[in-house]
């Protein structure tokens, strides 16, 4: 288990991570969602003891990270594609990990088989693949065995077969009760892995919900009609309470999965139907929708509690500075 | 704790054991060392005849097969650097500190490793290049047995010795490879020898690591000799920079964020 509690990172006037507060818990894959510069990696950072707060706390099982005897083996931690010495084999450099955690060397082949490295296991790391580097960097992870993961973008840089498997890995591990911590950017491939969500943006936490109150809560799901008889339908969805949108002259929107109710409601009625579909706005959208929202509840927040962020001051400027330029 | 130092003690082993940069700068501190002192000794005996009668009495045959020190002695800083900085240029700084969160444990074992190999190569090149270097300077050489010969042929190699550990400080707080060579390599190689040689500097220069270092490795003393500290008065300067140097790496890697 992950616990974040106000936790916050300031670099210098910038907020890159602001008061998150959420629970990572074992035995399912929570996916950490947010554009590139949300402060996921920071968030991760932090979690591992790397970067140190400006504000809040974050624990492992109930300790801070520098508490942990051994911490390999609570937390194995996938942080970028390249975090090791170029020079050194990937069996010594997992040998050396293994050691500083008292973690026996038999391990170092075990993982190395794992990933599939077992045959460059001698080779020097800096003629890896973008590929192979994140199979040794999950190597590092899986090495002490430990009951929470932690993913930074896994799947950046791998080839279909290897996001297939690192799909099915962390859904392995989940299934085994540890906790399965992974970043990403994409909406797409959150949905099919995560059973969680947290999202961010700008620092800020957005979400923190299951995937299926994600999407409920997030996409609009509605019943798209087009009939020749469109008054007479109007008239009879009103009689039964049913609230209708007219996008357009062709078209009638009916919010919800209503589906059936008004299919059978046109048939004991002999009303026409062009089409009936039930419709459900993307994931990537709902996304989208959350995140833009998020910006522009900052844009619109007159002095916030905090410094201005950086970025929202020059967005402006240059706003002024575009509307000047069109006036001239 | 002693368990876990132990734990990260052999894991910093095998970090520097297993990449080729350790081999090729201690092998060319060893090398360099060794043979700009066999080339000085025996310059200095085919002109000890041509010399000042001062000079003649001066004469330090000790002292002399260690000139090869001066470049040797970059090597060694490569070294010191490199085993440190190299966390930082490489990223693996992130794993390391994630495997070892206890940051004092990390810096201090690594150190401890990189000392001891430093050791055991410094003290091995320093009683090769009394040997060699006395064997090239013929009836002018001096004895093992000599006073003062054994207490300089052993300085020589802590000499060496602290070199290395005074760049893994400078590198643990500089954190870049590039940016510790830069300052150092001048800094021992040209500007250290400037200062200690310009009347108006002197004074000040004698108490710079390296000018005060060596003089352990002095057997005679000089005629007009005013420095106010022994040999290992000397060596002592020597060590209070060295753990500056640590200190500061130590306190810099505690508080920056990796």
């Amino acid at each position: 288990m992950i616990e974040l509690e106000g936790l916050t990172k300031r670099y210098g006037e910038k907020v890159a991570v602001n008061n998150l507060s959420f629970t990572v818990r074992p035995g399912i894959i929570t996916g950490f969602l947010g554009p590139n510069g949300a402060g996921k990696s920071t968030t991760m950072r932090m979690v591992l003891g790397l970067d140190r707060p400006t504000a809040g706390d974050v624990r492992i099982d109930g300790k801070h990270y520098d508490q942990l005897k051994d911490p390999l083996t609570y937390i194995g931690a996938l942080l970028e594609a390249k975090a090791w010495h170029g020079g050194r084999s990937a069996y010594n450099h997992l040998l050396c990990l293994a050691q500083s955690n008292g973690i026996p060397s038999r391990r170092v082949h075990e993982v190395l088989d794992t990933v599939g490295l077992t045959a460059v296991a001698k080779k020097k790391t800096k003629g890896f693949s973008l590929g192979m580097g994140q199979r040794l960097g999950i190597a590092a992870a899986l090495l002490g065995d430990p009951r929470i993961l932690m993913f930074d973008e896994p799947v950046n840089g791998l080839d279909p077969e290897g996001i297939h498997w690192i799909r099915n890995l962390m859904k392995t591990l989940a299934s085994q009760g540890r906790t399965v911590f992974v970043s990403s950017h994409l909406m797409s491939e959150m949905a099919l892995t995560a059973d969680h969500l947290v999202v961010i943006g700008q620092g800020r936490l957005l979400a923190d919900t299951s995937m299926a109150d994600f999407i409920a809560e997030n996409s609009r799901s509605y019943v798209r009609i087009r009939t020749p008889q469109r008054e007479r339908l109007l008239d009879m969805l009103h009689g039964e309470g049913i609230t209708v949108v007219e996008p357009g002259a062709e078209v009638l929107e009916v919010d919800g999965d209503k589906a059936e109710a008004v299919g059978e409601l046109a048939a004991r009625h002999q009303v026409v139907l062009h089409e009936l579909s039930p419709q459900r706005a993307s994931l990537e959208e709902a996304f989208m929708q959350l995140t833009a929202e998020s910006v522009e509840y900052h844009a619109h927040d007159g002095q916030p509690a905090g410094p201005v962020p950086q970025q929202q001051q020059q967005q402006q400027q240059q706003q002024q500075w575009g509307s000047d330029w069109r006036k001239g | 704790m002693s368990m876990a130092a132990t734990q990260v003690v052999r894991s910093e082993w095998t970090k520097i054991r297993s990449v080729a940069s350790t081999v090729w700068t201690l092998g060319l501190a060893v090398v360099v060392t060794i043979a700009l002192g066999m080339l000085i000794s025996a310059l200095s005996k085919s002109e000890f005849d041509t010399m000042g009668r001062e000079d003649q009495l001066t004469f330090d045959p000790t002292f002399i097969s260690f000139a090869g020190t001066s470049l040797g002695q970059l090597a060694m800083i490569v070294f010191g650097v490199l085993v440190v900085a190299n966390e930082y240029s490489t990223g693996m700084i992130r794993t390391s500190l994630a495997a070892v969160p206890k940051r004092g444990t990390f810096l201090f074992s690594k150190i401890a490793v990189a000392t001891a190999l430093a050791l055991v190569v410094s003290m091995i090149t320093s009683f090769a290049t009394f040997f060699l270097g006395q064997a090239m300077l013929g009836d002018l050489k001096a004895s093992i047995g000599d006073p003062g010969v054994l207490r300089a042929v052993i300085g020589g190699g802590l000499y060496m010795t602290l070199i290395a550990m005074f760049s893994m400080g400078v590198a643990a707080m500089l954190r870049s490879p590039m940016l510790s060579l830069g300052i150092l390599m001048p800094f021992f190689f040209l500007i250290s020898n400037i200062l200690g040689n310009v009347p108006a500097t002197e004074k000040v220069g004698r108490f710079l690591p390296d000018q005060a270092g060596s003089k352990i490795m002095q057997v005679v003393t000089p005629l007009d000799d005013d420095v106010p500290y022994g040999p290992w008065g000397g060596l002592g300067i020597m060590a209070l920079w060295v753990i500056a140097a640590l200190v500061g790496g130590y306190v810099v890697l505690k508080r920056r964020d990796a």
